[in-house]
């Protein structure tokens, strides 16, 4: 109930609302094509934020965002196109892949330290790629895969459902993040052995944050490719995405859940505004990614609250 | 990660045993090049782990960087193959002293930063760090593969296969630079503060010595062994800035594989990396040569996390 009152009393929350309410009109007057960038932005937020549960609060360094999210699109999308099952069946079964997929990362996490761990997860990536290449008949290879059913062929509807989803998304990482158990996940990311010496199970709360991350992170890649249309290793598995979403989260602000949000807009947002310099705009958002982690460590939403209210 | 060289040899059909045999040798050879090659690229990636504590991500970037240096010089008649192969060395040096001055050591000495946390912040600045260096090379010379004409020209048959000189001679230098790296380290003063520094870096504070002098030496020392890497790797194999990612991250993988921070782990971690991987790539297909080494190294973190000869 005090975790509840903390959050309906805090600022954050209610200018969060409100921009959500702003973001649901804007189908009103923007153009379809910058709903289409958004979309991919949010569902690049839920990404960003379900790897800052880990990373900011559990202190896994989780190299691999994609293992999770391209379980969860892979599972979600084969047995669509080869079995015809409905969407949120679908997705459903892509989340639970993932869920699993957690798991299996969780174990190694709960042995290992920092450096070794970030490397699993990188394998995990890489094991996968394989995987989807080698079984091509059934994955469609490097070159990806058709789904039959797509959320919606209207950009306004697209855009809604990202919208919701993330939005709904948000609250529940974000009220975990501040209930108890965010508390005591921060506290086992920081001094593990404190944290269990305090009495908590150090291993259940990595165990559960595994699992919510698991959890969002192959929703939003299921619905993700059912927005899309299509999935491939280029869009939910390369190496390349897991570091997109790692800068968004880090460039949004650590251990803030919403900052991830924040940051894969913005670099959504930066990537199209940049475009006319073509191949160097990779260039340019990385410089800028570089200089926040360099010069405001606390990441932008960070940087807005100064450790006010956030504490 | 890397693919084999294009130069393949098939064997005049004769008795299988015979064929078999001539594989085997080729495998023996091919690995043995390949995997010193790794072995140097590896040695570099641990010696900085080992004395400042760095993983340092932007580690295939440094090598590509000095490989397409050497690549654009060679090509320019007024330097020629070896001075360019020199001159790519040097860019080495330097992208690696542009790697510690812009990205490491305003990390390491950020008051924003919390102590637990700088770890985490380095690897996430070599990582951008590295990607902006894969841009800028693609940017200014394409991500096409390039490959460096090689110091040596010139084929030799070895027991009946037939072996390009150039092979032999990477595998030379690439051994010569890790025993000069040896002698550097335990036969002389500075190596010996290096060496120290890696074991107990208060210690070596407290004796009267600059660490900030030692972390310059070791990335001097990294910009090296990386320049004549990546400058070799492209006349063995051929680098494109594409490749960026699979290089560190196999200079990773060897590392851990090892033992970070243990030198001779990573050494004899590159001989096992190299070897599994060209095994594989002739016995079964080029496509799976990856696979085998991943699945070792999630069973060694598993098993044994310090690495085959780790000290912790």
């Amino acid at each position: 109930m005090i975790a509840l009152r903390a959050i309906t009393r805090s600022r954050l929350v209610w200018i969060s609302l409100l921009i959500v309410a702003i973001a649901a009109t804007l189908p009103l007057y923007v153009s379809a094509y910058i709903l289409g960038l958004l979309t991919l932005a949010y569902y690049f937020g839920v990404f960003a934020m379900a790897w800052d549960l880990l990373f900011g609060f559990a202190g896994e360094v989780n190299f691999g965002p994609t293992f999770l999210i391209g379980l969860g699109a892979y599972t979600a999308g084969i047995l669509n196109s080869r079995y015809g099952l409905s969407i949120p069946v679908c997705v459903v079964a892509g989340a639970a892949a993932a869920v699993a997929g957690g798991v299996l990362l969780a174990l190694p996490a709960l042995r290992l330290r920092g450096p070794y761990f970030g490397l699993i997860t990188l394998v995990a990536v890489l094991l996968l790629q394989n995987m989807i290449v080698i079984f091509a008949s059934v994955t469609g290879g490097e070159i990806g895969m058709t789904v039959t059913d797509v959320l919606s062929i209207d950009e306004t509807e697209n855009y809604e459902y990202a919208l919701l989803f993330m939005a709904l998304s948000g609250a529940i990482l974000f009220g975990l993040s501040r209930s108890p158990i965010g508390l005591i996940l921060q506290a086992s990311g920081q001094d593990p052995i404190e944290a269990a010496a305090l009495g908590f199970n150090v291993a259940k709360h990595k165990l559960a944050a595994f699992c919510v991350s698991a959890l969002f992170s192959g929703l939003a890649g299921a619905l993700l490719i059912f927005y899309l249309g299509t999935a491939s290793v280029g869009t939910v598995v390369d190496i390349s995405v897991g570091v997109q979403v790692i800068i968004a989260a880090v460039l949004g602000g650590r251990r803030t859940i919403l900052g991830g949000a924040i940051g894969a807009v913005f670099l959504i947002v930066a990537g199209e505004v940049l475009r006319p310099l073509g191949e160097l705009s990779t260039f340019v958002v990385s410089a800028v990614a570089l200089a926040v982690i360099l010069f405001f460590p606390a990441g932008l939403l960070g940087m807005l609250m100064r450790g006010r209210e956030m504490r | 990660m890397v693919g084999l060289p294009s130069s393949s040899r098939k064997s005049r059909s004769l008795e299988p045993a015979i064929v078999r045999a001539m594989l085997g040798l080729q495998i023996l050879i091919d690995g043995f090049a390949i995997s010193a090659l790794y072995a140097l690229g590896a040695t570099g990636f641990t010696l900085i782990f080992g004395v400042s504590g760095v993983l340092n991500l932007s580690h295939g970037a440094i090598m590509v960087a000095a490989a397409v240096a050497a690549w654009a010089l060679a090509g320019n008649p007024l330097f020629g193959t070896y001075l360019g192969a020199l001159l790519g060395v040097g860019v080495g040096v330097v992208v690696a002293f542009a790697t510690y001055f812009i990205v490491v050591r305003p990390i390491q000495r950020s008051r924003a930063i919390a102590e637990v946390e700088k770890e985490i912040f380095i690897l996430t600045g070599t990582l951008l760090w590295g990607i902006m260096i894969q841009e800028a090379i693609a940017y200014l010379y394409t991500s096409n593969p390039k490959t460096v004409r090689p110091l040596v020209d010139g084929v030799i048959g070895i027991a009946g296969v037939r072996t390009p000189i150039n092979e032999l001679v990477t595998a030379a230098i690439c051994w010569s630079v890790i025993g000069l790296l040896w002698l550097l380290v335990n036969r002389t003063r500075a190596g010996k503060v290096l060496l120290a520094a890696s074991i107990n870096p208060r210690g070596v504070t407290l004796l009267g010595f600059e660490l900030s002098s030692v972390y310059l030496l070791v990335w001097a020392i990294y910009g090296v062994l990386a320049g004549i890497a990546g400058v070799l790797l492209a006349m063995f194999l051929g680098v494109s800035s594409d490749g960026i990612g699979p290089l560190t991250a196999s200079a990773f993988s060897i590392v851990v594989l090892g033992g970070l921070g243990s030198v001779s782990g990573s050494l004899a971690a590159a001989y096992v990396v190299g070897y599994i991987e060209t095994i594989t790539a002739y016995m079964i297909s080029p496509a799976y040569r990856t696979i085998p080494v991943l699945l070792l190294l999630v069973l060694v973190v598993y098993l044994r996390p310090q690495g085959l000869l780790g000290r912790r």
